[in-house]
């Protein structure tokens, strides 16, 4: 048997390169497209980094300054006993403000999930209408909307809570619809031929495939949002945050080192925990 | 059908009854003490986060007078002088807006890139040795843990006012929460190729390079710009802590109580995160449609 080369045609063949033009192109004219984005984005970087005003000088003394506050941290220290509990009520507003928030807010929008699926409402200019009304709703941060809710109700976890509960209801809203729309169809038409009403077939064909779903993206929720509900203490919305911007101001190393140590706990268990349920819960769906 | 019903005895139908109705009971009871637990939660969080239903009733009006109140005021007969008025700072605010974007983009590359290196070292079947596989584990879990409005508190502090600290925070947790991501891709890829290169004699360098990298290098760039979304949020609030960026505006402006401008700026920051939104989705995908062809 004899060797039999890809190319077997194209030994002594003088025209080899006229029949293959792909393997003698040019590697800069075949990637033009490519290396044109890739190096536009190398630009922007440099540019990017040059207009944030770094500096070599800059990054050292900084970067000395970073790693004197870290030893300034060590140890963990809260003060005293009464600082510590102090901070341990931080950390229960945090949890009691994630979790009202995130429950409310997904309470408040599952009937705007329906509303905003297709295959419930199947209306296109009032889809269009209602999803841009969430993602109006979404582009809006947390810590903006907790501005706007200490307006209302003023300081304190309840602005928190409302806050959480605002910014959620948009996210909430667009991932509902999403996991309604993904539903079969099937069941919803078995009821139908059974002679149950609209109703029924909501209840029976639909809420069945969706409420695990629901549950656990809830659950994720609840999880992040724990992690941004110890930040929005910031502007003064209540939980832990309020405790660590005061104690990065006043350049109390230890206790922030303490507060973030009692964070990464917190929130290290609060995903255990949701993250078994969650499991749990997907378990159930599949079986 | 229904014979093999009367073949039951009395005694066997209420055994079977019976053990119907205690798995149904004992369903129940769980539903039950889930319910329970739920409600004393609530309760509790209802203490803890000090809802006070009467503020709330009283003040409620408040939330749309805000918003009415932001509205511009906008008349028919000079809707173009009105609308320049309204948008009075507009060079400023989007040169500030450009430098929002920035922070998003560098944080975002600079992070990924260190997400790209720690990965590899803390993914399972590339690691370099079980020690340092530890050891970034835990190090990527602290930098996602920690938010980067935290990081950007600290980095005020230690580099001074502006977008500098900004970038850094978000770089840093950009790093952890990319790293976890690229980890989970690089442990799903097919493990033939690296052993091809490592059969060929190639070096633990050349395996990543030519073994894992082709493989995981478009849902990197798709989890990247994913995350770009994100952090494009996350700029936008950096400067309530002097981090740079619009939201030192903003936070003036709703301090302040300057209303048309609230909206301005609001509604700016809104159209670029659905502009930002809707171009990275239209990248991703046509990211996906090349890997598919």
């Amino acid at each position: 048997m004899t060797g039999h080369s890809l190319f077997g045609d194209a030994v002594g063949d003088p025209d080899f390169a006229k029949k293959y033009p792909q393997f003698f192109q040019n590697f800069w004219s075949r990637h033009k497209f490519a290396l044109m984005g890739l190096s536009a984005g190398i630009v922007l970087y440099i540019f990017g980094w040059y207009s944030v005003g770094v500096s070599f000088d800059r990054i050292v003394s900084g970067v000395g300054k970073f790693g004197w506050i870290v030893g300034l941290m060590l140890p963990p220290d809260p003060g005293s006993l009464h600082l510590a509990l102090v901070f341990l009520h931080g950390l229960i507003e945090t949890l009691s403000m994630a979790f009202l928030g995130t429950l409310v807010a997904a309470i408040l929008a599952f009937p705007f999930g329906l509303l905003a699926a297709r295959n419930i409402v199947s209306n296109s200019v009032f889809h269009f209408a209602i999803r841009r009304f969430l993602d109006t709703i979404r582009g809006v941060d947390t810590l903006i909307w907790a501005l706007i809710w200490i307006g209302v109700v003023g300081l304190g976890p309840f602005a928190g809570v409302l806050a959480i509960i605002t910014a959620d209801f948009g996210s909430f809203g667009k991932l509902f619809s999403e996991a309604i729309e993904a539903a079969d169809n099937k069941p919803v038409e078995g009821v139908k031929a059974s002679g149950g009403s609209k109703l029924h077939a909501l209840r029976f064909g639909i809420l069945p495939q969706v409420i695990p779903v629901i549950a656990s993206q809830v659950l994720y929720f609840f999880e992040s949002n724990t992690r941004s509900a110890t930040i929005i203490g910031i502007v003064g919305a209540g939980g832990i945050g309020l405790y660590l911007t005061e104690t990065i101001r006043t350049l109390e190393w230890r206790q922030t080192s303490f507060i973030i140590i009692l964070v990464l706990v917190t929130v290290s268990l609060i995903d255990w925990i949701s993250a078994k349920l969650r499991m749990t819960i997907i378990g159930q769906q599949g079986r | 059908m229904s014979r093999a019903v009367h073949q039951i005895t009395k005694e066997q139908f209420d055994h079977l009854n019976d053990g119907y109705n205690r798995a149904l009971a004992q369903k129940n009871r769980m539903v039950f003490l889930g319910l329970v637990i739920l409600m004393i939660l609530i309760i509790a969080s209802f203490y803890g986060s000090e809802v006070n239903a009467q503020k709330f009733i009283r003040n409620i009006w408040r939330f749309p007078t805000y918003f009415y109140e932001i509205t511009p005021k906008l008349s028919f007969q000079n809707f173009f002088g009105d609308l320049a008025e309204w948008f009075w700072g507009l060079n400023k605010w989007l040169r500030q807006l450009g430098e929002t974007l920035l922070i998003a983009y560098v944080g975002t590359i600079t992070g990924a890139l260190i997400a790209f290196c720690l990965g590899f070292l803390s993914s399972a079947n590339m690691a370099v040795s079980q020690w340092s596989r530890l050891v970034s584990r835990r190090f990527l879990e602290f930098l996602r843990t920690v938010p980067e409005i935290v990081f950007a508190l600290i980095f005020v502090v230690s580099f001074g006012l502006g977008p500098l600290p900004g970038v850094l925070a978000l770089t840093l947790h950009t790093a952890g929460a990319l790293g976890k991501l690229f980890s989970e891709i690089i442990e799903n890829i097919d493990s033939k190729p690296v052993e091809g290169v490592r059969a060929a004699g190639g070096s633990w360098f050349h395996q990543v390079r030519f073994g894992a990298v082709p493989q995981v290098l478009s849902n990197f760039t798709s989890y990247t710009l994913l995350r770009f979304e994100v952090n494009v949020r996350g700029a936008a609030v950096m400067g309530f802590v002097g981090a740079g960026g619009i939201g030192q505006t903003l936070i003036e402006y709703i301090r302040k109580f300057y209303y048309s401008d609230v909206s301005a700026v609001l509604l700016l920051i809104i159209v670029t995160v659905m502009v930002i939104d809707s171009v990275t989705e239209k990248i991703r995908h046509s990211f996906i449609g090349k890997l598919e062809r």
